[in-house]
């Protein structure tokens, strides 16, 4: 039985984490492209329609990958994780199925009309098709937060013969947890659309090829980059850090390595933790920072794991790093945009290329971030699935073996591996095509749009 | 009466998948058939491209829907059928990305992988979603807790793949009618023969099915003898059996069409009207009594709130379908080399 629930956990860490890899890139590309559509409408500018139309075919493909690979994730609730379906169905079912008619109807019925209409529509209707999307895949998000808060934090439910009992709509959407949760993803996966379009501009830039797209890309996205690489620090992340610890003392413990219940507790900016003696291994620490960071003094008593029961803790050591590497690259992100943004502003970044090959050698670095994050935020959870209501070890689905389990998650592993790769390798063929130029027809028929696009 | 509601919901939401994935599940089948090369068979692809992705939405939020109406249907249906859906999983992903990254690269070899990939995925598609209907009429072994362990030997029997059958036949049919109605020339010309075809094996099937319901489920006909009213939904099925082939000599590609898609909702609408208040029937001899409305749904006050939501949605995801299918309305282009 307990390989059952390694074999489970196995694949819903990997599928979830394969799959975001999409969604956090087009929920920042939406709104980036929604800013260079409304750009080329104020501006009349063509530049900003042919970087919008060569953004709109990375979007496209990215969108397609993250709905194959999304459809599983509701999916698994019910086949991996029957006895939390059984449970927090009633309540978590309202957020995914809001998700589906609120969000997925409108992006994929204007995401249509966004890649293959521009002919068709007028150039009024194209605009809004974009900001559709772009609020579409928005607002996927913040139902898919809002289920997440609920595990985190469960609200506005009572418990009802075994199942959890829905009794306020608007506490479950209005989740205190999710009210800075949802802001840092939404703003994380900014930080991966803007280092994504500043490196590929970088690129181009450094190849001496499609220069002009190539200044665009970088001045959009080192602009954006910096606004929201500062946004993630603050307010979002650390009012959302203050929510962790009000919520989740442990998780939080976690995190800082915090081995002991302490005041002046501080940050340890480097250390091991080692979970055998109880304490972290050569340790640099910033006094007073933790008290000063959750409750806005520096002499503040800071809750250790030394005060938490041993069943009630997650894996220190895992949840520690994965949100150092956040913290760590989130800071990198800061110092790189906003000195790339100076340099921007001082006129001299197109000529620094020592910076534009930072530039471009940064873009896998924020799907890290973003993913370290959200271990932070599951691994930090255990052993719960829904916070002080039910373990995780008593979620899954009983009639499922780990056999069963394995099986199905090799096959993921396999089909995934094949997914990734024709992704690079799309990915790599648009960047390598590069923007057209103002003439280039994006098609007006189906996704025959591409043949009318090659043929020019 | 809520739950009842809620079975309409439910019955509502997998009628619209049918009928709105089923015509490109439909096309899919048939794709490697009716497109004689690359070309053509870009041309099939963009009959359905704009609109294939929000027809899948239908299935999410039907599975939204079962999820906060039925969560114990949801986690004993998906846990039991646990390898049949993930291969349905497996053949949407290999499916949608045949569909969006075919025309990525203009390479014959390449196109053909993915024409290849989409068509023999759709068609599989096809057959298990008409084998899960045929096992959800038949019933499952429900043990002590209500749950079962749904393995291939249990699940392809002669009854579930009779459904499978059927399934491919109406949905080849219903992907023809709309490929006549999107397409001109000889594309055109050949969807239409191609649906007054498979029109045959579809009616035959469905009868086959109808007589085999009798075998298998005796008890099926409680409701409609209970509830004459009922028997609306196979007359209507029946009316739109015989108004494909009457619209399809007439030439009427639209009437064709929809007199398929009505058909469509009726099977499904006719199968919902036998199963209720059961939502997955017990086998004889089972530990459990079957899944019904009641044993299965949340609590009220989740179904309460759920309703309005669902309505509100509902209302929008209205105004979306009309306008898409307004947008991408008229015949597809054919592109040339």
């Amino acid at each position: 039985m307990a390989d059952a629930i390694v074999a489970a956990r196995w694949q819903f860490a990997f599928t979830i984490m394969f799959h975001y890899l999409f969604p956090v890139l087009t929920m920042g590309l939406g709104v980036l492209i929604a800013v260079l559509k409304t750009l080329e409408l104020r501006t009349r500018d063509p530049a900003y329609g042919i970087a919008a139309r060569f953004w709109a075919r990375i979007f496209a493909i990215t969108f397609a990958t993250g709905v194959v690979t999304g459809i599983p994730m509701e999916f698994q609730f019910g086949t991996n994780w029957a006895a939390f379906s059984h449970l927090a169905g009633p309540v978590v079912g309202q957020t995914l199925f809001m998700e589906g008619v609120f969000a997925f109807f409108a992006e994929s019925s204007f995401l249509g009309v966004f890649l293959f209409a521009e002919k068709r529509v007028s150039r009024g209707l194209h605009w809004l098709s974009s900001i559709m999307v772009a609020l579409g895949a928005v607002v996927s998000g913040f139902f898919i937060v809002a289920t997440n808060a609920w595990m985190q934090h469960p609200v506005g439910y009572r418990m009802n013969g075994g199942r959890a009992e829905l009794t306020s709509l608007w506490q479950l959407v209005s989740n205190p947890y999710a009210r800075w949760q949802y802001p840092h993803v939404i703003s994380g996966s900014l930080i991966v659309a803007s280092m994504v379009m500043a490196g590929i501009g970088s690129y181009y830039l450094l190849s001496r090829r499609h220069e002009a797209s190539g200044r665009l890309f970088v001045r959009v996205g080192v602009i954006a980059g910096a606004i929201f690489a500062c946004l993630s620090l603050f307010p979002t992340g650390s009012f959302h850090g203050e929510n962790i610890a009000r919520y989740q003392p442990a998780k939080m413990a976690a995190m800082e390595g915090l081995f002991q219940s302490t005041e002046r507790a501080g940050i340890a900016i480097v250390g091991m933790p080692d979970s055998e003696r109880r304490e972290l291994m050569d340790p640099i620490v910033v006094p007073g920072a933790l008290s000063y960071l959750v409750y806005g003094d520096f002499r503040a008593r800071v809750v250790g794991l030394n005060d938490i029961p041993a069943d009630q803790q997650p894996p220190v050591e895992i949840v520690y790093y994965a949100y150092h590497i956040m913290v760590g690259l989130g800071t990198i992100f800061i110092a790189v945009l906003v000195l790339s943004a100076l340099l921007l502003w001082r006129g001299r970044l197109f000529q620094s290329r020592g910076t534009l090959w930072v530039l471009m050698l940064a873009v896998p670095f924020p799907y890290i971030a973003n993913h370290a994050g959200w271990v932070v935020a599951e691994v930090g959870r255990q052993p719960w699935v829904v916070y002080g209501v039910q373990r995780s070890i008593e979620g899954t689905s009983r009639n499922v073996t780990a056999g069963m389990t394995y099986f199905t998650l090799f096959g993921f592993l396999g089909l995934y591996l094949v997914v990734g790769l024709l992704y690079l390798l799309l990915f790599a063929r648009i960047v390598n095509r590069g923007p057209g130029d103002e003439h280039e027809p994006l098609g007006s028929v189906g996704t025959g749009a591409a043949v009318a696009e090659a043929r020019s | 009466m809520i739950n009842s509601l809620w079975f309409v919901v439910l019955t509502v939401m997998l009628a619209g998948y049918a009928v709105l994935d089923g015509f490109d599940l439909g096309v899919g089948t048939i794709h490697l058939l009716l497109g004689r090369d690359t070309r053509e068979r870009g041309t099939l692809i963009d009959a359905i491209g704009p609109v294939w992705n929000g027809n899948e939405v239908w299935l999410l939020a039907a599975g939204g829907s079962m999820v906060v109406a039925f969560p114990h249907l949801y986690a004993a249906s998906f846990s039991g059928f646990y390898l049949a859906l993930m291969l349905v999983l497996w053949l949407l992903l290999l499916r949608g990305l045949g569909i969006e990254f075919r025309h990525q690269i203009e390479q014959d070899l390449w196109r053909h992988a993915w024409d290849v990939t989409f068509s023999v995925a759709s068609a599989l598609l096809a057959l298990l979603f008409g084998v899960a209907v045929g096992n959800v009429l038949h019933g499952v072994p429900l043990d002590a807790s209500g749950e079962f362990r749904g393995t291939f030997a249990l699940l392809l029997n002669p009854f579930s793949i009779l459904g499978g059958l059927l399934s491919v036949s109406v949905l080849s049919l219903h992907g023809a009618n709309w490929i006549a109605l999107k397409t001109e020339g000889e594309l055109q010309a050949r969807a239409r023969s191609a649906a007054r075809l498979l029109w045959w094996p579809a009616v035959a099937l469905l009868a086959a099915m109808v007589a085999a319901s009798f075998v298998v489920r005796p008890d099926f006909t409680h409701n409609f003898a209970a509830h004459p009213v009922l028997v609306i939904a196979p007359l209507v099925g029946l009316l739109a059996s015989i108004a494909v082939p009457y619209f399809r000599t007439r030439g009427d590609d639209r009437g064709a069409f929809l007199a398929g898609a009505t058909l469509i909702a009726a099977i499904l609408a006719s199968v919902a009207a036998g199963l209720y208040p059961e939502l997955l029937p017990a086998r004889a001899g089972s530990a459990h009594p079957a899944l019904d409305i009641y044993n299965s749904a949340s609590p009220e006050g989740s179904l309460r709130t759920a309703l309005w939501v669902y309505l509100g949605g509902i209302a929008l995801v209205a105004v979306y379908l009309v306008n898409i299918y307004r947008v991408w309305g008229g015949k597809v282009r054919q592109v040339y080399h």
